[in-house]
């Protein structure tokens, strides 16, 4: 009987599904990409589904390389990516790609000690614990930024991602940032060569690997450390003040950062004072010509919405939202995207 | 064939329905051919697609792909070395736990256990198959690794610390982890297909080892063992190649380091896994195409693994093995 009932609802509601398709010939958006901002974005399109009935939207969190390679083959009718496409790449588009930064968010630096202080660090040192040059954790080059702490004997073991992963892209692109050697011996990528360090599956891989094995780092997303309520440093930012992430850090990051004209930023060790200096945005991508003039202009009505009052539900989902003045360059990009 | 072979009593088959017959006949043996030879056709197909996937990556490094020890992305200088050496050497592992493991068990099941217990044990077994991968890779990095480093790997290395196999620092997630993983992996397969061997032995061959006088663990392993010893070894097979295609219980727990290191204790990579976790990321074509080549070398490996045991079977097993 009661299988029975389930069944009839099933088959009511699909029956109601085709119908109701029918009836208003729902748009239907496609989009890939990135994983890192998929809550915020399935978020808005949930969202967004009330400001406007008549269009529907299907995003597929494929991975950043996915979302690159499906906006240049044309399956999607946006993509979305942690990193900015290279030039390599923008230049096997068949026309003018834009993109459109979102939501930026921040990587931290968290890690297993006994009774978690709360600790400081500067980019060198950093640089040097994950180059395997700082083995233990008492070592000087940490003791002195945490005078107050009493550090253990301990070896310090690295974790980083062993997925391609935009996370590791803000990471190593930070660490490229303050240190030529790190640049030059390691570089920016989605996945790196890494000189010492386990690989762990994910924000969770190395969240537990660290949280396992007392004296190991690792890196991982801010709103992750948040959830999980992982111990993470304070870092010394390009303005020699030490800086804890957080949202409002990563606003003000946003703000301090260079910002092209085509949007295709680092905003890695910003000028300012009150930013935290490892951070990234995450960008939407479109073509600037829209092949389908009726999706092209649904497609649009959403970023302008989405720029606008989408902004402000970032915060909630521990993402950091664009500062004004970079919301009003956005905005006026979008006006350029023809249909 | 003629008429009258197949007439039976006074009803005698027309021509007509003996030419149906035969029709049917053919039509059968040609689609079981057809059956037959479409997964054949299926590994052909996946490795011609692999290369055509693969060409820039093979084009570029040649046969340094095999042989270099370099990962790096960034620089796009790429080798397929230490993810070959961890994939062998993590199902090595597993197939070292898991073939006595679950011939054991297999033996208890159909020679020993009392009927009572039997079924219960089967379901569980069974059930141990059913765990999806990733639920068993979670549990590896939450319960199992801690405990590995807790209690198990320092055992191991203040008793067999002597051997390169178990020097080094202790981190937990290692390529010893990995094998063990895999190991509870393939147990179920390797179980259930021996007990079905082992069950498809004749009762004739234990009755004629007992009237010769011989106990039970005798009979066992003269008339049982030696007399399915081809089938076991098929089960073996069957559970390594698993173990090889393996991926995401294994990445969680094996540390995910493309390094050649004599010790268990060190952590490895698979080639499974550097296709799950990297594909997603690679934006670039020769980075995609050598993740490509990576699937073509496991392809590659999984087959000459499987020819190197059908040798092996040929050498060694041939000539006891009665049936």
């Amino acid at each position: 009987m009661k299988w029975r009932s389930i069944l009839n609802a099933l088959m009511g509601s699909l029956v109601a599904m085709i119908v109701t398709g029918k009836a208003s010939a729902q748009m239907l958006i496609n989009g890939a990409g990135a994983t890192f901002p998929y809550p915020i974005y399935s978020k808005w399109f949930d969202e967004y589904a009330k400001v406007d009935p008549s269009v529907r939207f299907n995003y597929q969190s494929i991975g950043s390389g996915g979302g690159q390679k499906q906006i240049l083959a044309q399956t999607v009718d946006f993509g979305a990516s942690d990193g900015p496409m290279s030039d390599e790449n923008l230049a096997k588009a068949p026309g003018k790609i834009l993109h459109l930064p979102t939501v930026a968010g921040a990587d931290v630096l968290t890690y297993n000690l006994p009774a978690s202080p709360k600790l400081k660090f500067d980019g060198a040192t950093i640089v040097d614990i994950f180059m395997g040059k700082i083995t233990k954790w008492n070592d000087p080059k940490i003791q002195v930024q945490n005078p107050g702490e009493k550090l253990p004997n301990m070896d310090i073991v690295v974790a980083h991602r062993s997925d391609g992963s935009g996370t590791t892209y803000i990471w190593v692109d930070y660490l490229s940032s303050v240190s030529r050697e790190w640049e030059t011996k390691v570089g920016r990528g989605t996945s790196v060569q890494w000189p010492v360090g386990l690989g762990g599956k994910g924000n969770e891989g190395v969240a537990g690997q660290v949280k396992q094995l007392p004296g190991t780092v690792g890196y991982v997303e801010l709103a992750y450390a948040k959830q999980n309520k992982l111990p993470y440093a304070d870092v010394k930012n390009a303005a020699g003040k030490y800086i804890a992430p957080s949202i409002e850090s990563i606003t003000e990051a946003l703000a301090a950062a260079k910002i092209p004209d085509d949007f295709r930023f680092s905003m890695v060790s910003p000028p300012g004072e009150k930013a935290y200096p490892i951070a990234g945005a995450t960008w939407l991508l479109v073509y600037e010509q829209q092949k389908d003039a009726g999706k092209g202009k649904k497609l649009v009505e959403f970023l302008n919405w989405a720029i606008t009052q989408g902004e402000g539900m970032t915060s909630a989902l521990d993402y950091a939202p664009l500062p004004e003045t970079v919301q009003k360059r956005v905005f006026e990009r979008i006006k350029t995207i023809k249909y | 064939m003629t008429e009258s072979s197949l007439s039976v009593g006074s009803h005698a088959l027309s021509a007509k329905a003996l030419a149906e017959r035969r029709l049917g006949d053919r039509a059968f043996k040609w689609l079981t051919l057809l059956m037959a030879l479409s997964v054949f056709v299926l590994i052909v197909l996946i490795g011609i697609e692999l290369w055509l996937g693969s060409h820039l990556a093979i084009q570029k490094f040649g046969a340094r792909f095999l042989t270099s020890s370099e990962w790096d992305p960034v620089k796009e200088r790429f080798g397929a070395l230490p993810f070959i050496f961890g994939t062998l050497v993590s199902s090595g592992v597993a197939l070292f736990i898991a073939v006595p493991l679950s011939i054991a068990s297999a033996v208890f099941l159909t020679e020993l256990a009392p009927p009572w217990l039997r079924q219960p044990l089967i379901i569980f077994i069974e059930l141990l198959a059913a765990l999806p991968s990733v639920i068993l890779g979670l549990w590896g990095i939450f319960v199992m690794v801690p405990w590995l480093r807790e209690y198990l790997f320092p055992c191991l290395k203040s008793a067999l610390g002597f051997l390169p196999l178990f020097q080094g620092p202790i981190y937990g997630v290692s390529v010893l982890a990995g094998g063990i993983i895999i190991a509870i992996m393939i147990v179920p397969i390797i179980t259930s297909v021996s007990r079905e061997i082992l069950r498809s032995v004749p009762g004739l061959q234990r009755e004629a080892a007992y009237a010769l006088g011989a106990t039970r663990w005798e009979v066992t392993r003269i008339a049982v063992l030696s007399y399915a010893r081809k089938g076991l070894f098929g089960a073996v097979i069957l559970g390594l190649g698993r173990a090889l295609g393996e991926t995401m219980a294994v990445t969680m727990v094996i540390g995910n380091r493309p390094e050649i290191a004599a010790s268990l204790f060190a952590p490895g990579y698979t080639l499974a896994s550097v296709v799950a976790n990297e594909f997603t990321e690679a934006t670039t074509d020769i980075y995609l195409h050598s993740l490509f080549e990576i699937g073509l070398v496991l392809l590659g490996v999984t087959i000459g693994v499987n020819a190197l045991a059908q040798v092996l079977l040929k050498t060694f097993a041939g000539p006891i093995v009665t049936r």
